[in-house]
């Protein structure tokens, strides 16, 4: 495949896994299963992506195994209604349509696992997108690193990836211990403990104690949190998540340890929330589940928003959602429901957004690193705010 | 003098050193179309990166960086090659897509030894560079 006898994309995506390889120590390169690609709004990419992307597309570069692609810009076919420039929205199409003529699945999400993309335990995958990634590793155990937008279409160009980092079971042990001594009720305190967590112990391995029973969406959100603030791509949780029963008690024993109380992720919220005037109301980062779009159906019975209220998911979860009326549950009510693109990658500037209210640190961090004002609330809280 | 160093992109090239003692992103750090670095109360703020070899201790900020690295080339505005402390992914990916000769872990602190003006030949296929006059 370097020496191009499979044509120039290909050869220049194992000069890029080779070169890799080499930097971080990787001893060979190994088969994936799957790729996600990230860097996907024009928002990021600009014209320096856009180009790249238009020349693999041209150069002939196929991917050869299963490939996902993150969120974009904007609702593909409803950007109009979400107020995205047309000059905007012409870029983005030309940047799907590019990924498509690569073979690349247009899912335009950042949870491919809530629609059909579901890695095995103990697969090698390529995936980009950092809560993606601590999903994958932690709670489905496959096996990848946090990759990049180019490292990712690599792999998927060439169907392997360089074998180092994450990709190693010695690597995959715990680093710290993280003493969880308070109940989290709500998706917020889930994503406040990954906050939290990431920024105190930053890019390591943290396991998790005293944490019961979360459910899928808690679990997104707490590692979607812990790779914004720490970079964090792998976490345990003591007898939830599928390698935690594999660490030796000896090992844990020799860790650092910290403890986290309720009053530590009060702070942390607060932290991260101010009062702002007129915020939209913002749900979904991640991409809301078909359970957390009932929830929101629920909580909108017979409620009149008098905000805007916004919520995001995938385009395959939004399809079995409209089936089961909760889409229209939520439009009655005014509130609004996009699919393809979310709060951090929309060009919330030029929609011409001022602040935002969500329940999820890591949109709350991206929005205020961007100069929005930024409020923090359960969604019931935000529920509740809006119908005033 | 003769520094050698470790290969991570080939490649041969010559230019004026620019040295950074300051961490550097692509994604936001330069104007791609002047070559000018743009990151506000960046070591090297205001200098233009096109056709010299830059020096900097390693990437960072978004991954994005890379496809600006390969935007640059593509424009004529890039540097001529890149020296490392240490290196790290998104800065090689973006010397890769853009073939830019990128070499790291040179003997010394290139940081030190290195001075901005100074005429560098770059042999990163060998892994090693040399000051011109030498």
């Amino acid at each position: 495949m370097l020496e191009g006898d499979e044509g120039p994309a290909v050869a220049k995506s194992m000069e890029l896994l080779l070169a890799l390889g080499e930097v971080f120590g990787a001893e060979k390169l190994v088969p994936v299963e799957s790729a996600h690609i990230s860097g996907v709004s024009y928002k990021n990419l600009s014209e320096a992506g856009l180009e790249f992307l238009e020349e693999q597309a041209g150069l002939g570069a196929h991917a050869r195994v299963t490939a996902t692609l993150n969120p974009a810009g904007m609702d593909l076919e409803r950007w109009r209604d979400m107020g995205v420039p047309e000059a905007f929205a012409e870029k983005q199409l030309r940047i799907i349509g590019a990924f498509k003529r690569i073979g690349v699945e247009p899912t335009c999400t950042c949870t491919p696992y809530l629609v059909g993309h579901i890695p095995r335990p103990g697969d090698q995958v390529a995936w980009a997108e950092s809560s993606a990634v601590a999903y994958s590793n932690s709670v489905l155990g496959a096996k990848t690193n946090r990759e990049s937008g180019p490292t990712t279409l690599a792999s998927a160009v060439t169907g392997r990836a360089a074998l180092y980092g994450y990709r190693l079971e010695e690597n995959r042990l715990p680093g710290e211990v993280v003493e969880v001594e308070t109940e989290l009720h709500t998706r917020l305190d889930y994503s406040a403990l990954g906050f939290l967590t990431g920024k105190l112990l930053g890019p390591t391995v943290p396991y998790f104690k005293w944490i019961k029973s979360p459910d899928l969406e808690s679990l997104k959100a707490l590692g979607a949190a812990c790779a914004t603030s720490g970079g964090i791509a792998l976490y345990h949780i003591e007898g939830v998540t599928p390698e935690s029963r594999h660490i030796p008690t000896e090992a844990l024993r020799r860790l650092e340890r910290i403890s986290i109380e309720g009053v530590d992720l009060a702070e942390t919220k607060s932290r991260l929330s101010s009062e702002v005037e007129d915020p939209v109301f913002c749900l979904g980062c991640p991409h809301c589940s078909l359970g957390e779009l009932r929830e929101v159906a629920g909580l909108l019975r017979r409620k009149r928003l008098r905000r805007r209220f916004w919520v995001f998911t995938s385009r395959g979860v939004y399809g079995e959602a409209d089936g089961l009326g909760y889409v229209a549950a939520i439009e009655r009510a005014g509130g609004r429901v996009f699919r393809d693109t979310c709060m951090v990658v929309a060009p919330l500037r030029e929609m011409g957004w001022r602040s935002v209210a969500t329940n999820s640190c890591k949109a709350a961090h991206y929005a205020s690193s961007m100069g929005f004002g930024t409020r923090l609330g359960t969604a019931a809280e935000l529920v509740r705010e809006a119908v005033q | 003098m003769r520094l050698r160093g470790r290969r991570v992109v080939g490649g041969r090239a010559v230019g004026e050193a620019l040295v950074s003692v300051d961490p550097f992103s692509f994604y936001g750090g330069v104007n791609p179309e002047t070559g000018v670095v743009t990151e506000p109360g960046h070591a090297v703020e205001g200098e233009c990166i096109t056709g010299k070899v830059f020096v900097f201790p390693t990437g960072k900020g978004s991954t994005v960086g890379s496809y600006v690295i390969y935007r640059m080339k593509k424009l004529g505005t890039a540097p001529a090659a890149i020296i490392n402390v240490e290196t790290e992914a998104i800065i090689v990916t973006g010397c890769v897509l853009a073939e830019i000769p990128l070499i790291d872990k040179l003997e010394g602190d290139p940081l030190e030894t290195l001075k901005t003006g100074t005429l560098l030949k770059v042999n990163a296929d060998e892994g090693f560079i040399e000051t011109a006059n030498s």
